[in-house]
């Protein structure tokens, strides 16, 4: 309930004026001027993205392009590889990855979206989009790594929306009908039909709330269009960050600053299956060493998905305890799932507390609060599997 | 007849008898948004004027509900521990937080009454 604030030095996505007249509640979020939530609310929004379909503004993260000057895919791939884990090299065209830039202490930098672009022509181009609060560092970062013959492009001229929910693939396929079969971590530049003309776009099946959806990068001088276009739908909801906070920690998704971070490693925040399988033998990646010896060897603490037994939600930071009381680890983001109906948390615990059903107690307030570790994620994965 | 005092804490509190029942404003409720969790103090509890007498839960964060007035918490609203959504509903009404037993009655000069507070809700927007 803070009073007024100067909001002047926050810079706005080309979607703001969207935001202000649908009555979203705008908050500073990572240098930008967002929408936490609109007049529906976080709790329906939540709930609508997992019934119908949701639009987020997420223009304030940062894209950019690696373009490889003689042309060849693997130029730009091996160089990437230098600074993630993931198997890059095997990328085919069209085809995405999640992965994680890492430090020298294999811990994490920022996590990013890796894609080969599969339009004809662009097929040696890598589209990488990083955490908002993360991309001046992680862009400077990949600019000095790569070799001379690798160029950097900023694509500050992009928006970025995302269009979660299982009703997304038919708001987006009335517009789109190549959309319809995509595969989960796939993308097209596609054009989209629109009343005042085409218009075209990167579209990539994923997303952050564990629905199935797009993600769409479009000039910003047509953003604006578009999302209208999409809002205009009769089951579409502009979604705030509030909902999109509860929809990833309901889906088990790490969030960069929180879950993970400069001192946690990928193994440690079960992202392993990020790690390209030839990468786990060979490194080549900052921290290698690292990683490596903890595959080997396994780890001191693991992040785990953390059930409360009542009803207060642990938020993070929150201490947590094992049953004789000895202090086992951290709740990383912690809140409210509006899907499970109850409260929902991750954190790290000792590795002899992560297995699903192990009984833990948070503090809370000053109070024990008994809990128990539960597999992530709490809301099933409901991505599109493409049929045989 | 029940009397009507608003704290700047954006409480009000409803004094009968020595005995005032406290809440949140609808102000305060629209300004959390959705309340999943409100933790309640217990009966028999005494508070000071300004101490944290219970703990209201968004989906986003936790927010404290300061005492208004010292005194003995005589109850608790048990309906909310169940519903907590009701706050969101009826935060002036049916979704009161405790009772208390007004220790002294002097602390109520220090409220504000609807029209300073509705004043104050509009000074801070």
């Amino acid at each position: 309930m803070a009073g007024q604030q100067d909001n002047s030095f926050l810079k706005r996505t080309p979607l703001y004026d969207f935001h202000v007249e649908a009555k979203a509640k705008m908050v500073p979020f990572a240098g930008y001027e967002m929408p936490v939530q609109y007049p529906l609310g976080v709790l329906k929004e939540h709930l609508h993205v997992r019934e119908k379909a949701g639009i987020f503004d997420v223009s304030h993260m940062g894209q950019a392009f690696l373009i490889p000057a003689d042309g060849d895919f693997k130029t730009g791939a091996r160089a990437l590889e230098k600074l993630a884990p993931g198997n890059f090299l095997a990328l085919k065209p069209g085809r995405q990855r999640y992965s994680q830039l890492l430090n020298d202490k294999g811990g994490v930098l920022d996590d990013l979206m890796v894609t080969r672009l599969g339009m004809k022509g662009y097929e040696h181009c890598i589209y990488l989009v990083v955490n908002a609060a993360c991309k001046e560092q992680d862009l400077a970062l990949i600019e000095k790594a790569m070799p001379e013959n690798v160029e950097l492009k900023r694509m500050d001229d992009l928006a970025l929306i995302a269009l979660q929910g299982p009703k997304a693939v038919c708001v987006l396929a009335s517009f789109a009908p190549e959309v319809e079969d995509m595969a989960f971590m796939s993308s097209l530049d596609i054009p989209v039909k629109h009343a005042d003309g085409d218009l075209w776009m990167h579209v990539s099946r994923s997303g952050y709330t564990g629905e199935d959806g797009y993600e769409l990068s479009i000039n910003k001088s047509e953003a604006g269009k578009f999302w209208q276009m999409l809002q205009d739908h009769e089951d579409v909801e502009p979604i705030g960050l509030g909902a999109r906070d509860s929809l990833r920690l309901e889906a088990g998704l790490c969030l960069y600053g929180h879950d993970i971070d400069e001192n946690t490693s990928p193994v440690e925040a079960n992202l392993v299956w990020s790690i390209g399988k030839r990468r786990r033998t060979d490194g080549g990646f900052p921290g290698a060493d690292k990683v490596l010896a903890q595959l080997e060897n396994g780890v001191q603490r693991q992040l785990v998905g953390i059930k409360p037994d009542g009803r207060t939600p642990a938020r993070e930071g929150t201490k947590i305890f094992s049953p004789n009381g000895d202090e086992i680890g951290i709740v990383t983001s912690g809140g409210f799932g509006p899907s499970v109906g109850g409260p929902v948390a991750m954190g790290y615990v000792g590795v002899d507390f992560i297995k699903p059903g192990t009984k833990i107690t948070l503090e809370v307030r000053g109070k024990p609060l008994p809990a128990h570790v539960q597999s992530l994620p709490f809301v099933a994965h409901n991505f599109y599997r493409k049929k045989k | 007849m029940a009397k009507l005092y608003y704290s700047k804490d954006h409480e009000w509190i409803s004094v009968e008898d020595g005995v005032g029942t406290i809440g949140i404003t609808n102000h305060a409720q629209e300004q959390l948004g959705d309340i999943v969790f409100v933790e309640l103090p217990e009966t028999g509890n005494t508070v000071d004027k300004g101490d944290e007498a219970a703990v209201v839960e968004s989906v986003k964060a936790a927010s404290e509900v300061f005492a208004p007035i010292s005194g003995e918490v005589v109850e608790a609203n048990a309906v909310l521990a169940e519903n907590s959504g009701l706050v969101n509903e009826d935060a002036e009404g049916a979704a009161w937080f405790m009772k208390i037993k007004l220790s002294d009655e002097g602390e109520l000069g220090e409220l504000m009454d609807r029209a300073a507070y509705e004043a104050f809700v509009a000074s801070e927007s």
